[in-house]
């Protein structure tokens, strides 16, 4: 087990610098670039398994206990252990991260975006994964960190390479935005370190924040938060994503939407609950707050660029619908409930299935006309999609409409708990004010089904304009990517035990201090 | 008669020959070269090169014995047993430092000293090593002085060694203008000290310090002040760093290099020395201006870094210069924190100072080795280096990514973790949030440059690329330093060891 964890890290590190060097003879296959593309596909693969093997080997009995540990001593200078371990929290991150990357390697087989040599993209995205794996399953701060670092480069020059109009800038603006925030962070998590005596972060959830002093821990998480909520990203603080997102290649967009966004809030309830919960409480209503302002923002947005003549990027539209999903996510963790929490793990997953399928599928539209900007696919009636490409057009309203959260789909369970949350949040916080983000936020979701109907009619809709040029529909390759997200939508959403067993024990256990 | 033999005797100072092997072999090998320079024919002027790096080698190995850490010699008879020269952990890590630093130099210059007079340039280089590996050593500040200058007067030639040059021979004089005026500040301060205290020895003056005369007590503070104010010139902190670009622009790229690095590690040690060693009664007042001087310090560098054009002649290594004086403030800062956390907080500076020395050197070696195709050596000269030169440019990337702190390049963010650590430790949580701010600064010059690295090469240089021979040494010190930054970086606690203990 411990060995599978550490494989599952360092394996598509290995990998990366192996796509790097030329291929050995026998697997040359029929151009360079196949041969590298195909090895993406198989290390991908070969973690995916590994990821299931792990999930198979977990003991379900005992969701809050960390499993497959390693524990190594690295920097004793500065106390750094190679601590890894899994819990119900991080073991569903960690099967979502390796199915998306392989569904990413498998699609670029096929399609690779224009740009440079395949060779650096798949390295990157060998790179990327071993990063946001790494983010889940370390369990020490200054190796979060690191991991957290570590997705930056990768993804910047994704972006900056790979990406489409503005990629520069967009680039630009990601990789300086967050990295402000992560340093930001690393004071916080130095902060902790240093007052505390341990870097460990289950010694610490079993401290439960009692050796340290409610000053210490409101500065630390004053510092963290900042870094975790440009990641996430949390209104104010989401100005960068809109644009990475429009600038990003498909896979992309499908990796940051699907897994970065999630090291943030997954920071948040590894770290900030169990670590600091005085600092938490203090905060817990400005977070709500501001998850809350999000949800609004996000839609209110979408909804300005769903409307005709907005010339909206349907791309940006789905980044803004995330910051309204994250919206939700941080409300649930900040309502300190077991139930918010869950609902925040729930919504993370959902949000990651479901936003990963949009952008594929968005992606593809792109490709096939050429344009993400919802006038000129729209024109006068609508895409109509249904009509000229009906299996395209069908998803594309199956995951929109998973999005705005219909119940019996993933989408729904998360933002629901969370929203339970915000009705009954932790003792000590502010009911009333709890109450009234609650109903804000239920109105989002209101607003949330407005844009999202809005572009299935725009998108799948309308007459079917005689246009010469016919649109594909989905290729079987496309399907291969596709259908698995789709199908774990809805057993997510007609089976949401399967989720809520693993995390609800590691949750309650986080916010009990390690006790339970 | 047996009185006076035994007061001779006791007056006899025995020399630990070993103890003070490696300053001592640079030293002798640098006269061996000047030497021989007479006798070896024109044809034959490469082997004094090689025969530098041997010597740097030499006394590199010779650092070995001494790992106990326990030595010292010249030490007073009588009294307080003072010694003047100390080889504890910190002079052999800073020795290291240096008389690697030059080795690598020398690797550098091997190729590039065709146009330059042979002998001189060796002997100089070899002094110059050997005074910057004597100076972490010397417990006493006439030695640290004499060190100092050693040190740097050969520096000076070294900065103007290309005749005929103009700007070579500009940035010779500014250089020297500005370290004499350094040196004779410091030692109008270390003549004060002496006045009040009456010692010259660092760790008397620790003790005398405390209890100065009252009378003399505004001699003494003026004194360090002034000390300390020679040593900020010497690092290149700011407001005293503005001699540092246009020195490095003019000066031969290895001697670049060498000033970036055996330079600066020179200044540190012995501002480390009189502040932490002897000064300690005055951390009160060094303390906080380190603290300011160090935000000062990293703010200019990066800001003028921020500012510098990818057109510009030279840009590459005016990037470089200013990146060092930023990097100046970053090692200032454990510095200031010792002053309120204690002096193992030094070992955070040396941590540091290790990485950079390797990473910047590295950086320095690529630079040479694209000067070397392309003299006017812009920041647009570097643009898609990873098409014709793959190696070099993964290389050189690794090292601006050390530089800023970001993975891959660990060591470089481990260093900056521990430098963070220690000022938040020492409770100058401003420091921090001031050197966090300017981190990100940096990233966004390292990275533009490492960005540009793998770019499609422009539209005027599409023509054939000619991939001159690179000179072996050339190779090796890129080669060299690029396996021990990935080694570092697998293995921190091999250079971070020494932010956690007490080196004195």
């Amino acid at each position: 087990m411990q060995f599978l964890l550490a494989l599952v890290v360092v394996g598509p590190l290995v990998g990366a610098v192996a796509a790097l060097l030329p291929a050995p003879p026998g697997l040359k296959g029929r151009s360079p670039d196949q041969a590298v593309l195909r090895h993406g596909v198989t290390v991908t693969g070969v973690i995916f398994l590994a990821t299931l093997v792990l999930a198979a080997g977990f003991d379900h009995d005992h969701p809050s206990k960390m499993q497959a540990t390693t524990d190594i001593s690295w920097i004793p200078a500065l106390d750094v252990r190679i601590h890894l371990g899994i819990d119900g929290i991080s073991l569903p991150l960690l099967v979502l991260t390796a199915l998306l990357t392989f569904l990413c390697a498998l699609y670029s087989y096929f399609k690779l975006p224009e740009g440079p040599s395949p060779k650096a993209f798949v390295a990157l995205i060998l790179v990327l994964e071993s990063g946001t794996l790494a983010t889940f399953a370390v369990l020490d701060l200054i190796l979060f960190f690191l991991a957290f670092e570590m997705v930056l480069i990768p993804m910047y020059f994704l972006i900056a390479r790979w990406g489409g109009a503005g990629r520069q800038a967009a680039a630009w603006k990601f990789i300086l935005y967050t990295l402000l925030g992560s340093v930001v962070m690393l004071l916080g998590l130095l902060l902790i370190g240093l007052k505390s005596g341990t870097f460990d972060m289950v010694a610490l959830a079993t401290d439960n924040g009692r050796g340290l002093t409610t000053s210490v821990q409101v500065t630390a998480v004053l510092a963290i938060g900042i870094g975790l909520a440009v990641k996430t990203p949390m209104w104010p603080l989401h100005s960068w994503l809109p644009d990475a997102h429009t600038a990003a290649p498909t896979v992309g967009s499908v990796l940051l939407a699907g897994v970065l966004l999630k090291m943030g809030t997954y920071g948040f309830v590894r770290i900030l609950l169990p670590v600091a919960p005085d600092g938490m409480h203090t905060f817990a209503p400005y977070l709500a707050a501001f998850a809350v302002a999000g949800i609004v923002y996000g839609s209110l947005a979408c909804l300005a660029l769903a409307r005709p003549g907005a010339k909206g990027d349907l791309k940006r539209l789905i980044a803004y619908s995330s910051v309204g999903h994250m919206g939700f996510v941080l409300l649930g963790i900040a309502s300190m409930t077991p139930t918010g929490v869950n609902g925040a793990l729930f919504a993370n997953i959902a949000h990651g299935l479901i936003t990963g399928l949009l952008f594929f599928l968005v992606g593809a539209v792109k490709d096939r006309y050429g344009t993400a900007d919802l006038d000129t696919l729209a024109g006068a009636t609508g895409a109509a999609l249904y009509g000229r490409a009906p299996r395209l057009g069908g998803l594309l309203a199956f995951a929109a409409v998973a999005s705005l959260g219909l119940p019996g789909l993933a989408g729904f369970w998360g933002e629901m708990l969370a929203l339970f949350g915000a009705f009954d949040p932790a003792a000590g916080l502010s009911r009333p004010a709890f109450l009234t983000f609650m109903s804000i936020a239920a109105f989002g979701t209101l607003l949330t089904a407005a844009y999202l109907l809005i572009v299935v009619r725009r998108v799948c809709m309308g007459a079917n304009r005689d246009e010469p040029r016919a649109i594909a529909d989905v290729q079987s390759y496309e399907f291969a990517a596709w259908t698995p997200l789709a199908a774990l939508t809805v057993l997510a959403g007609l089976w949401p035990a399967v989720l809520l067993g693993l995390t609800d024990p590691a949750v309650q256990k986080l916010l009990a201090g390690g006790k339970s | 008669m047996t009185t006076a033999a035994e007061s001779a005797t006791s007056l006899v100072q025995s020399v630990d020959w070993l103890a003070i092997a490696p300053p001592l072999t640079a030293a002798a090998v640098a006269l061996v070269v000047l030497v021989a320079d007479l006798f070896v024919p024109e044809a034959r002027k490469p082997l004094l090169g090689y025969g530098a790096v041997a010597g740097l080698v030499a006394a590199l190995a010779l650092i070995v014995p001494l790992h106990d850490g326990d030595r010292s010699t010249f030490c007073l008879t009588t009294g307080s047993h003072a010694c003047s020269y100390t080889a504890d952990h910190f002079t052999l890590v800073i020795q290291a430092l240096v008389l690697g630093g030059a080795l690598l130099t020398a690797l550098l210059s091997i190729g590039d000293t065709r146009k330059l007079p042979a002998g001189e340039f060796w002997f100089l280089l070899l002094s110059s090593a050997a005074g910057a590996a004597l100076l972490p050593a010397s417990r006493d500040l006439a030695t640290l002085v004499i060190a100092l200058e050693v040190a740097s007067l050969p520096a000076f030639a070294l900065v103007g060694i290309k005749r005929g040059d103009r700007r070579s021979s500009e940035a010779a004089l500014k250089f020297f203008l500005s370290s004499v005026v350094a040196t004779a500040v410091m030692l109008l301060g270390v003549s004060f000290v002496y006045a009040a205290t009456g010692t010259l020895h660092l760790t008397d003056l620790t003790g005398r310090l405390d209890h100065v005369d009252p009378q003399l007590s505004t001699l003494a503070g003026a004194g360090v002040a002034l000390t300390l104010v020679g040593f900020a010139f010497k690092t290149a902190a700011a407001p005293f760093h503005f001699w540092v670009p246009d020195t490095y622009v003019g000066a031969p790229l290895p001697i670049a290099a060498y000033l970036s690095v055996v330079g600066k590690a020179v200044g540190f040690s012995g501002l480390i020395l009189v502040t932490v060693v002897a000064f300690p009664a005055y951390a009160d007042v060094w303390g906080p201006a380190l603290a300011v001087l160090a935000a000062l310090t990293m703010t200019v560098g990066n800001v003028a870094a921020l500012r510098q054009s990818a057109s510009r002649a030279r840009g590459a290594v005016r990037l470089l210069a200013w990146s060092s004086v930023a990097q100046a403030g970053y090692l200032l800062v454990p510095v200031a924190a010792a002053a309120y956390a204690g002096e193992r907080r030094i070992g955070s500076t040396v941590a540091y100072a290790l990485m950079y020395a390797v990473v910047n050197l590295g950086a320095f070696a690529v630079a040479a080795l694209v000067a070397r195709t392309h003299p006017g050596n812009r920041i647009d000269d570097y643009r898609g280096l990873y098409a014709t030169r793959p190696l070099a440019a993964l290389a050189l990337a690794f090292f601006l990514l050390c530089l800023a702190g970001l993975p891959p390049g660990v060591i470089g963010l481990f260093a900056k973790v521990t430098v963070f650590s220690a000022a938040v430790d020492a409770g100058l949580g401003w420091l921090a949030v001031v050197m966090a701010v300017n981190v990100v600064v940096a990233l966004y010059y390292y990275l533009r440059w490492t960005a540009a690295l793998f770019r499609g090469p422009s539209e005027e240089e599409a023509a054939p690329v000619v991939r001159p021979r690179v000179p072996a040494p050339l190779t090796a010190a890129i080669v060299l330093t690029a396996a021990a930054g990935v080694v570092l970086s697998g293995a921190p606690q091999t250079v971070l060891r020494f932010a956690g203990v007490n080196l004195f």
